[in-house]
């Protein structure tokens, strides 16, 4: 009974503080400019579905994509099992599906097992790939300190949790009058030696840690890149469906531009009635960037495959995709506390363009969206480059010399080169064809 | 065969005889004023002629997109210049356009129908294809590009951008020539170091220039033709090429230039 009491306790806190937590991460998120990503809603289920309950997009990288499906399908379908813990824990029942599913039941506690064997495997693997024969993306210079040592500690808790597991269906194979299941068999003999009531103690302790465990974890994600467990799936719901190269249209600026444009506009009238001031051109800090940025930036797992296709970090300059997700969501979090502190947001003198990414960073994108193919998760880190870019240009004024030049020219002459407009049609002088058709 | 020179009518010289084109040839800036690019240009001109398509130009009543000045941050501008745009293409009641510069083609066919600009807007790729494969568009046997090997790079604004991947291939496969993938393409594909309005200013401080890491994809190819099918990419890998003293036995062309070539349309 007490155990029952303590497990429900556990249970209420762990899901209410990570219920909090989330509540906290909606509010930050929701801080971004509006933006409507309702429409085409059976296009977006689609995409959902594909890209992450399927991983079409980790399988562009094979080795990591099979590894990583065999972590994704394990954690879906042992969680599975959690329902069963859960259910036991509240009411002090022992394996509660066992009687109701029969043999069949036998038949998937095996699998489950086979699948955290899986798990532990794929785990190792990806230990490996980031510390022993370290891959390229894993080492870059913003791998280091949390971002390295969070992707470890996830792997380590993950074969922690499925160790749990496979230890409690070990010590149980051993016991008087019950069985083990497909892994759980072979691994019997380990526990060989141990008295009835230690493999008791053992089976307990285990189901415990495993609970617990999994509580722990939860509550940990909302710290964690591992967060993109829930957001991959809200993240590729909302991603832009229009063509990657579509640069979002500027309403406002599109309004005050027919104005000026309008010859029978009164350049002194009032603002109409309740319309909103104007707000920041484009982004300096976080709030500035539309809501879909900052999902996209709590849903960044780290993974690098953008900054490792990124034509300006491949080629040595300072940006890298990846980083300008990470550093939104540490601003981010900063502002969060910030209003945690205050209850509102406080300016603190510091901004995301500036004291988290450098103008040099956003200056070295060729817009090319090969971090926006290249992510799983169908993050656009292009989209937050050219917030800033717009900010840097329309309010701060701080563009390179040569694009103002470049300005310069297409306001004078219509292109971006010092040529005058009347000789748009130079290429045509002389136009010699050879012909079948000889009408000129 | 004769040779005859052509004369490229404008929008504004049609609607004074109460004509109009079939298809609006959108020159776009570089494809104006760059000498290497003009070339291109002539070379759509000569096809679209060649097919009988009835095109236009705007001449000087066309303006930068805005294209540059969207990706560098200046919306502002980007707004003036589409907005003049549009305003002169739907007094020429605009309906088709056609258009050797991907930049140009993403914004008039993305960026522009929110601002008023409703047209049907074609890459010459997807153009190209289009005549193939209608049969208005041959190539000769044995054209000058038969069993050559070509490598095909994707610009970004017409691949990732706009998901056109095998227009500009199917183009090239009518000129029976051998096609060499390099190891980044299509989705995958590296950029040529151009876009973002990277064109019109100096890179970041880095290691490398990009075009020379293209251009380095491209040469693992060994290919005859490094073929493109847009003008800032046609200058990055022109630069490229010459950066690696390659230029006398490796050419960049746009598919353009390899049809009009292959079928001896111009020189």
């Amino acid at each position: 009974m007490l155990q029952n009491i303590v497990f429900i306790i556990l249970l209420a806190l762990g899901g209410g503080i990570f219920a909090r937590k989330v509540g906290k991460i909606r509010r930050n998120i929701f801080l971004g400019r509006p933006l409507d990503r309702t429409d085409r809603k059976s296009e977006r289920w689609t995409t959902m579905a594909r890209v992450a309950m399927g991983q079409s997009k980790m399988v562009a990288r094979p080795v990591a994509g099979f590894f990583h499906i065999l972590i994704y399908v394990g954690f879906v379908l042992i969680n599975l099992e959690v329902l069963e813990i859960v259910i036991d824990g509240i009411f002090g029942t022992h394996r509660v599906f066992q009687p109701l599913l029969g043999d069949f039941y036998n038949v998937i506690i095996g699998f489950f097992e086979i699948l955290a064997i899986g798990v532990i495997l794929a785990c190792v693997v990806f230990f490996w790939r980031r510390n022993i024969q370290p891959v390229a993306r894993f080492t870059s210079l913003e791998m280091t300190g949390w971002p390295r040592l969070d992707a470890n500690l996830i792997l380590i808790i993950e074969v922690v949790l499925m160790s749990a597991l496979l230890l409690m269906n070990t010590a149980e194979a051993n016991m008087e009058g019950k069985t083990g299941y497909a892994i759980s068999n072979l691994l019997a003999p380990m526990l060989a030696g141990v008295s009835e009531n230690g493999l008791h103690s053992i089976e307990r302790i285990s189901w415990w840690a495993h609970i617990v465990g999994i509580l722990a974890f939860l509550n940990y994600l909302p710290y964690s890149k591992h967060f993109h467990i829930i957001l991959a799936f809200p993240n590729t719901w909302y991603a832009q469906l229009e063509p990657s190269g579509q640069m979002n249209n500027m309403e406002s600026v599109q309004k005050e531009v027919a104005m000026m444009l309008d010859p029978n506009a009164n350049p002194y009238a009032a603002p109409a009635e309740g319309a909103e001031a104007p707000g920041r051109f484009g982004a300096k800090d976080v709030m500035d960037l539309p809501w879909k940025s900052l999902l996209d930036a709590y849903s960044c797992t780290e993974c690098g495959r953008c900054t490792s296709v990124c034509p300006a970090n491949t080629t040595g300059k300072l940006l890298s995709p990846r980083k300008i997700m990470m550093d939104t969501r540490d601003r981010l979090e900063i502002v969060g506390a910030n209003i945690d502190k205050n209850g509102s947001f406080v300016d603190d003198g510091k901004s995301l363009l500036g004291d988290h990414i450098k103008a040099e960073e956003i200056q070295a994108c060729n817009t090319c969206n090969a971090c926006v193919e290249a992510c799983p998760v169908l993050i656009n880190p292009v989209s937050i480059i050219t917030e800033l870019r717009r900010y840097q240009a329309m309010e701060a004024s701080q563009v390179p010399s040569e694009w103002g030049l470049m300005f310069n020219n297409i306001e004078n002459n219509g292109a971006p080169w010092q040529f005058p407009a009347a000789d748009r049609m130079g290429w045509a002088d002389n136009l010699e064809v050879k012909t079948k058709n000889a009408e000129a | 065969m004769s040779a005859i020179t052509l004369k490229i009518d404008t929008m504004a010289e049609l609607a004074a005889k109460g004509e109009a084109p079939e298809i609006l040839f959108w020159v776009g800036c570089a494809g104006s004023f760059d000498d290497r690019a003009r070339k291109i240009t002539r070379a759509v001109a000569a096809i679209l002629h060649e097919v009988g398509m009835k095109f236009a130009v705007l001449g000087t009543e066309e303006s930068c997109t805005g294209d540059p000045a969207k990706r560098a941050g200046n919306e502002f501008l980007f707004q003036m210049q589409a907005a003049q745009n549009i305003q002169v293409m739907n007094m020429y009641e605009v309906k088709k356009i056609v258009t050797a510069c991907p930049h140009c083609f993403n914004t008039l066919k993305n960026e522009y129908p929110e601002l008023g600009g409703n047209y049907e807007v074609l890459h010459h790729a997807t153009l190209l294809q289009q005549l193939i494969n209608e049969g208005r568009l041959k190539v000769k046997d044995g054209g000058a590009f038969k069993g050559k090997r070509i490598t095909f790079h994707d610009s970004c604004y017409l691949g990732r951008a706009n998901g056109i991947y095998e227009a500009p291939r199917q183009v090239l496969e009518a000129l029976d020539a051998d096609l060499v993938e390099m190891k980044r393409s299509k989705a995958k594909g590296l950029c040529c170091g151009a876009g973002g309005a990277q064109m019109f200013k100096e890179a970041e401080k880095g290691n490398k220039e990009v075009n020379i890491e293209r251009i380095e994809d491209a040469l693992e190819t060994q290919p005859d033709v490094v073929a493109a099918a847009c003008p800032f990419c046609m200058t990055m890998l022109t630069d490229g090429v010459k950066n690696k003293e390659k230029e006398s036995s490796i050419k960049v062309y746009d598919i353009a230039e390899l049809i009009a070539g292959a079928n001896g349309l111009i020189n």
